[in-house]
């Protein structure tokens, strides 16, 4: 024993990473290895939407480039973004919410009946907020029935579909021969119907690249100070850069016609906040913690049911907001509120932007990039004039094709050693 | 070395149903020994230490930390203690990278919201450079690209990071190489002479025989015997694993 004690005295140092900034070379050595083991981030979502984008322009005559077509792109896929981002939680802890888009209805639905004049009449922000509340709490519900019954997550939130497509249908007709009660709130209806004015499309484009960029140098300087490894300075430059172009772009072409919607802007402030959420704090820790092995989360000490609770409840927030956006689009709720494809469109948008239906892997930003190419599919779809059932099947097709590439990258991920 | 144990089990038992997993086994550890549990398949181990650790209510007997009584009766609390268990199936989150592995539950923050991921990477550095892990990479790789060895080094520098005092190691070295298990070994033995107390399951004998200080032999969840390795041969712990005498014929109990 004490030979094998002396054995261990004369080793080296831990050679860590620590120290320096990484080479160029290095980081992309290491990016390009990633790559191939099967990591392939957001890769091959921006393939296919130069892909789709392409295809539509080319289809389209360029109608599909016009700013105006632009922006309503924007306006398209606001509601979408919302009820992804919510989705991406549940995706991440490897489950699966189905009941979003009606979850979304009842709410909308709920502040409809509470704006109406000459009845409930409540103001704007007590309606929203009383929306939001109800949908939270079946979110609530949800998490608590799927943890503490154990009952898979699917079946829990099929019911969900089913009961809440019910509610839905009772209220509005309830309140209304044909079945459609129209919003009259001018804050609600703005939501989806108003724009930035220029300057303010600029301002917001220039702090998000100016806080991005604060962000990234504070960051490298804390882990220089503290003799941690970091990325190479060219690539904090060149993803600075990266961002001011393309927000830049966006801001400047959406001036070019009505400006930037105020309904994007709201999905993009949630977003932002559960991405911070997701990658700053504890509880974004231990969400991804238990998507990727619930039970060393359980010895951690996690409550793992609570995280899964909350992640339904999220869930069901988002699809509040989301369902309130689509509405004041609509400009009214009626009997088949939350119903077509929005479901499939909001699972969709998550998976297609690189959550995993696996669990533990996957990004907030992903609902963003998600959207944006059902968005570009539905809005190009529409341009030509598709009907229905042509939609129906390029949007199976599509949502096909990113489970595809989920189970490649996972399988290639596992046969290369990883995981 | 003081004489006082770190940890001493008196008479426990453990029933699942029928199945009498332990039944009235006394059980210590000193600080600075690595004490070996040894015993056939389904000798009841894993549910010694997982009674230890809060995972399984004991059914009986009594738990003395550091000479003091103890109720353990969740994870937390084992932890509290200062006691880390590193299980046979390690349970890393494969999906995290090694410091937030490390840190799983336990997660340095600032200004009470933030992760301080700094801080912490720096401490993981640290911890892993104090064992002589030498083979990792980046500590801000997935652990799922980590090899068997690696992946049990991270887990044991999770278990000692936390000034514990009885790290607890279930068949560490079983899914491993020769070198591989010459680290993961060297490391056990360095947890030891820092003063730690080590209790390592092993079915290798010959590891054993060169890691532990003392060896506690289990049979049909049955303490048969407790031997020092340097006063006893390999021949002998194998025949108590295989036919030591028992107190009470299994079956006959419970
Ligand atoms: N959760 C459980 N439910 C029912 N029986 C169990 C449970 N856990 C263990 N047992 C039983 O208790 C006995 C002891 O099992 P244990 O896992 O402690 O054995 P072990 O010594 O660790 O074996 P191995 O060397 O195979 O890991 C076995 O008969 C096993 O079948
Ligand atoms: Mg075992």
């Amino acid at each position: 024993m004490t030979e094998l004690a002396k054995k261990t005295e004369n080793r080296g140092p831990i050679e860590s990473a620590g120290g320096r900034q990484q080479t160029l070379g290095e980081f992309m050595g290491s990016w390009w290895d990633r790559i191939r083991a099967g990591d392939l981030g957001s890769l091959p979502i921006i393939i296919g939407l130069i892909v789709i984008v392409a295809i539509f322009g080319y289809l389209s005559d360029g109608i599909f480039f016009k700013p105006r077509n632009f922006v309503n792109l924007l306006l398209q896929m606001s509601g979408i973004t919302a009820i992804a981002t919510g989705v991406v939680f549940v995706l991440l802890i490897a489950e699966i919410d189905l009941s979003t888009a009606f979850v979304g209805a009842v709410g909308s639905v709920t502040m409809t009946l509470l704006l109406r004049e000459g009845d409930a009449n409540w103001p704007w922000w007590a309606a929203v907020g009383a929306a939001m509340l109800v949908t939270t709490l079946i979110g609530l519900l949800h998490g608590l029935i799927i943890t503490r019954a154990g009952v898979p997550s699917f079946v829990v939130t099929l019911a969900g579909l089913l009961a809440w497509s019910g509610v839905v249908l009772i209220l509005t007709t309830q309140y209304s021969q044909a079945g459609t009660i129209v919003i009259q709130n001018p804050v609600v209806k703005g939501v989806a119907n108003s724009f930035l004015p220029a300057f303010w499309g600029w301002f917001v484009c220039v702090a998000v690249v100016l806080g991005y960029a604060a962000t990234e140098f504070y960051q490298r300087a804390v882990k220089a100070r503290q003799n941690l490894a970091v990325k190479p300075i060219q690539i904090s430059l060149l993803q600075i850069i990266g961002l001011a172009l393309i927000t830049g772009a966006a801001v400047w072409y959406a001036n070019t016609d009505r400006g930037v919607p105020v309904s994007i802007m709201i999905a993009l402030v949630f977003l932002f906040f559960w991405l911070f959420i997701a990658t700053r704090t504890r509880f974004g820790r231990y969400v991804y913690a238990v998507g990727g092995n619930p039970e060393a989360a359980r010895r951690a000490g996690i409550n793992v049911n609570s995280i899964r609770i909350a992640c339904f409840m999220i869930s069901s927030f988002m699809a509040g907001i989301g369902g309130i956006i689509l509405a004041s689009r609509l400009g009214s709720v009626s009997t088949n509120t939350g119903g077509g494809n929005l479901l499939l469109n909001s699972i969709a948008a998550a998976v297609i932007g690189g959550t995993s239906l696996f669990g533990g892997s996957g990004r907030v930003t992903s609902a963003l990039l998600g959207a944006l190419v059902i968005a570009s599919v539905e809005n190009g779809m529409g341009l030509m004039g598709w009907n229905s059932g042509v939609k129906f099947v390029v949007n199976g097709l599509v949502l096909l094709a990113a489970v595809l590439v989920d189970a490649y990258s996972r399988r290639s991920r596992a046969s290369s050693g990883i995981a | 070395m003081d004489n006082q144990p770190v940890l001493e089990l008196k008479g426990v038992s453990k029933n699942f149903g029928a199945v009498q997993a332990l039944y009235n086994v006394d059980f210590t550890c000193r600080s600075g020994e690595v004490m070996a549990l040894v015993g056939d398949n389904g000798a009841g181990k894993s549910t010694l230490i997982k009674g230890i650790a809060g995972i399984y209510k004991l059914d009986a007997g009594e738990v003395f930390f550091e000479g003091k009584k103890v109720n353990i009766t969740s994870p937390r609390d084992t932890a509290d203690l200062g006691i880390e268990v590193v299980y046979q199936d390690l349970a890393l989150a494969d999906n995290l990278d090694v410091v937030a592995n490390m840190f799983l539950g336990r997660e340095k923050m600032t200004a009470g919201i933030l992760l301080n991921e700094s801080e912490m990477e720096q401490e993981a550095l640290k911890t892993l450079d104090s064992l002589s892990v030498t083979t990792i990479r980046s500590v801000r790789q997935a652990v799922a690209g980590l090899s068997g060895g690696q992946r049990q080094a991270i887990a044991v520098a999770k278990a000692v990071m936390w000034n514990s005092k009885l790290v607890i190691l279930d068949e560490p070295t079983a899914a491993l190489g020769v070198a591989q298990t010459r680290q993961v070994l060297d490391l056990v033995r360095r947890l030891a002479d820092r003063g730690l107390a080590v209790v390592i399951i092993s079915h290798n004998l010959h590891d054993i025989f060169e890691v532990a200080d003392r060896i506690t032999c289990l049979r049909l969840g049955q303490k048969v015997a407790e031997f020092i390795p340097s006063e006893t041969t390999q021949q002998e712990v194998v025949h108590a694993i295989t036919a030591g005498e028992l107190d009470t014929v299994p079956g006959m109990v419970g």
